[in-house]
């Protein structure tokens, strides 16, 4: 028995330390950095309590960096998870172009976040880009989405959208392959309704992967922000702030990493209750099993 | 089935597929818009004439403008690296987890799959003061190591080796080989399938990486193409649309072709790494 022990001792160290040194110690450290004063120049960091909370809760860019977020979240969730499951139920089955339509909705899954957003401001350049022409085809006039507050945000999702609808698809017609085929002829021969037989039968079966999904989607809704750095820089005005790249900008541009630090505590926090909704919802899908 | 049923199905069907087409078409149509800007001169950035030139011009020009094949040598560097260290550190972990019994072993678990929700990728601010105290800074090696040990890459593996019957590693340790044999030598070739989805997905995700990177390079010899290609379009040089789609898809390149060749194994690795 003790030989086991040293044996699982030795196999899970080196994978346990790196874990521990990169993600457990940093989160700790970062909770207590929260607590402190960024250390400039000849001044020592020193311990300040909940003064960086109140700075927090007096920021508007913070709040206006947690409403965007919210919006963001709400907004590319369901129709990323929407699109998808219509992806997938359009080439679950003989379909004509069938491998093209894959192609099609998978492709911007496989390229960098960053690349798709130089494509996509291109696309949305102010009277220039494909989209603008498409505009002025339908008597609209030329309109900076990338630049002006309103739309700013939105053609961010935009983005986020385009890119992740197609991976989402995947575990819709992975899901979709285990349904039996007999549950669709017995309702083709008592001659349900598609609808109906989508609405009472696939979709709760789907359930499970739907709730995966959104558990996933809410994640990158927070993670995902490599193309803000490309297209907005959080701007024109903070219209398209989200908390990661305020984290990014205060710790990386204005080098107060003691208010960074507390705006990860913020972000560490939503996580963790993300989390803990999907242990919860999780169990749920035992029902379905 | 009844003439009926067929009829009405008939213009349901009809109407799915040109929904399928249509959504296909809107979603492919920013990618072929950078295609053609890319490779055609940027007189016909915008005007669609079927017959207008190609050229391959906008791709010399953008390879030339920046340092793209120290990037790429870099990034290729970086993912060869994650996931050569990734592997051996998680093959080792998980057949821990998976068979052997030692005090402690749920709550560790718990703690691996704790990365699952809080990964490095939000510690930026501590990771990179970790990086500085070890001298690391600007190095390909910091790129990757906050992601050597991957919580996913255990959790994935841990449940692969579970579904392998004992008897083998009996019959394996009767023969008198040793644990780290047992591993090499009967769990990793039946995990293989496991092994080669985690890898997709390792080498697109780290290829991709943006943020960390940017944060944690300052220098062209450690740059991955990512922040290479950030760099290259956000400078305000007056640069051609033309060009930068070009650059764009030369970063983007290897992995899209990769994905265009084993389309099926990418979707079948995608999978199967997401359902476990």
């Amino acid at each position: 028995m003790r030989r086991e022990w040293i044996h699982a001792g030795l196999l899970l160290a080196p994978a346990l330390v790196l874990l521990f040194a990169f993600t457990h110690l940093p989160a700790i450290q970062t909770v207590i950095d929260s607590f402190f004063s960024t250390a400039r120049g000849r001044r020592p960091s020193v311990f300040v309590g909940l003064a960086n909370y109140e700075r927090l809760l007096g920021d508007a860019i913070f709040m206006r960096a947690m409403v965007n977020n919210a919006i963001y979240a709400a907004i590319t969730i369901p129709v990323s998870i929407g699109l998808a499951l219509a992806m997938a139920l359009f080439v679950q089955r003989r379909i004509a172009g069938r491998a093209f339509l894959r192609m099609a909705y998978f492709t911007p899954t496989v390229l960098p976040l960053i690349a798709v957003a130089n494509i996509w401001l291109f696309f949305f350049l102010p009277g220039f880009g494909l989209f603008e022409q498409l505009r002025s085809l339908i008597g609209l006039s030329p309109r900076n989405w990338v630049g002006s507050p309103d739309s700013a945000l939105y053609a961010v999702m935009m983005v986020t959208i385009w890119n992740q609808a197609g991976f989402f698809m995947i575990f819709y017609l992975a899901a979709l392959q285990t349904i039996p085929d007999s549950l669709r002829e017995a309702a083709a021969i008592e001659g349900t309704p598609r609808w109906v037989f989508f609405r009472r039968v696939i979709w709760p079966l789907l359930m499970p992967t739907t709730l995966f999904l959104s558990v996933n989607a809410t994640i990158n809704a927070f993670r995902m922000i490599d193309h803000v750095f490309v297209m907005t820089q959080g701007g024109p005005n903070n219209a398209s702030m989200l908390l990661l790249y305020y984290i990014y900008e205060q710790g990386f541009r204005f080098w107060d990493s003691a208010y960074a630090a507390t705006l990860t505590v913020v972000m560490v926090v939503i996580l963790a209750i993300v989390g803990i909704g999907q242990f919860f919802l999780m169990d749920r899908r035992v029902h379905y099993k | 089935m009844s003439t009926l049923v067929v009829t009405q199905t008939r213009f349901d069907r009809a109407l799915f597929v040109a929904g399928a087409w249509a959504l296909a078409l809107v979603w492919i149509l920013p990618l072929a818009y950078a295609i053609w800007t890319a490779i055609h001169p940027s007189a016909y950035e915008t005007r669609f004439v079927l017959l207008a030139p190609l050229t391959f011009e906008n791709f010399t020009r953008a390879w030339n403008a920046a340092p793209f094949a120290r990037y790429f040598l870099n990034t290729i560097m970086l993912v060869s690296m994650i996931l050569a260290a990734q592997l051996i550190l998680c093959i080792h972990a998980a057949f821990a987890f998976a068979r052997l019994e030692f005090p402690g072993k749920n709550i560790l678990f718990a703690l691996v799959l704790v990365q699952l929700m809080v990964m490095p990728d939000i510690l930026l601010v501590r990771n990179y003061a970790t990086m500085a105290q070890l001298g690391l800074v600007d190095t390909i090696l910091a790129i990757g190591l906050p992601y050597f040990a991957s919580g996913f890459a255990i959790f994935l593996l841990r449940q692969t080796f579970k579904t392998i019957p004992k008897e083998l590693d009996e019959a394996a340790r009767v023969e008198g080989c040793s644990l780290i044999g047992l591993i090499w030598r009967v769990y990793v070739p039946l995990a293989k399938p496991t092994i080669l989805a985690f890898a997709l997905v390792s080498v697109s995700h780290h290829w991709n990486n943006f943020i960390w990177p940017l944060i944690i390079t300052s220098s062209v010899e450690t740059r991955p193409l990512t922040v290479g290609l950030s760099i290259f379009s956000t400078t305000d040089s007056g640069i051609e649309w033309s060009v930068i789609t070009a650059a764009t898809l030369i970063t983007s390149g290897p992995l899209l072709i990769g994905f265009l060749l084993f389309q099926r194994q990418f979707v079948q690795s995608f999978m199967r790494a997401g359902i476990k």
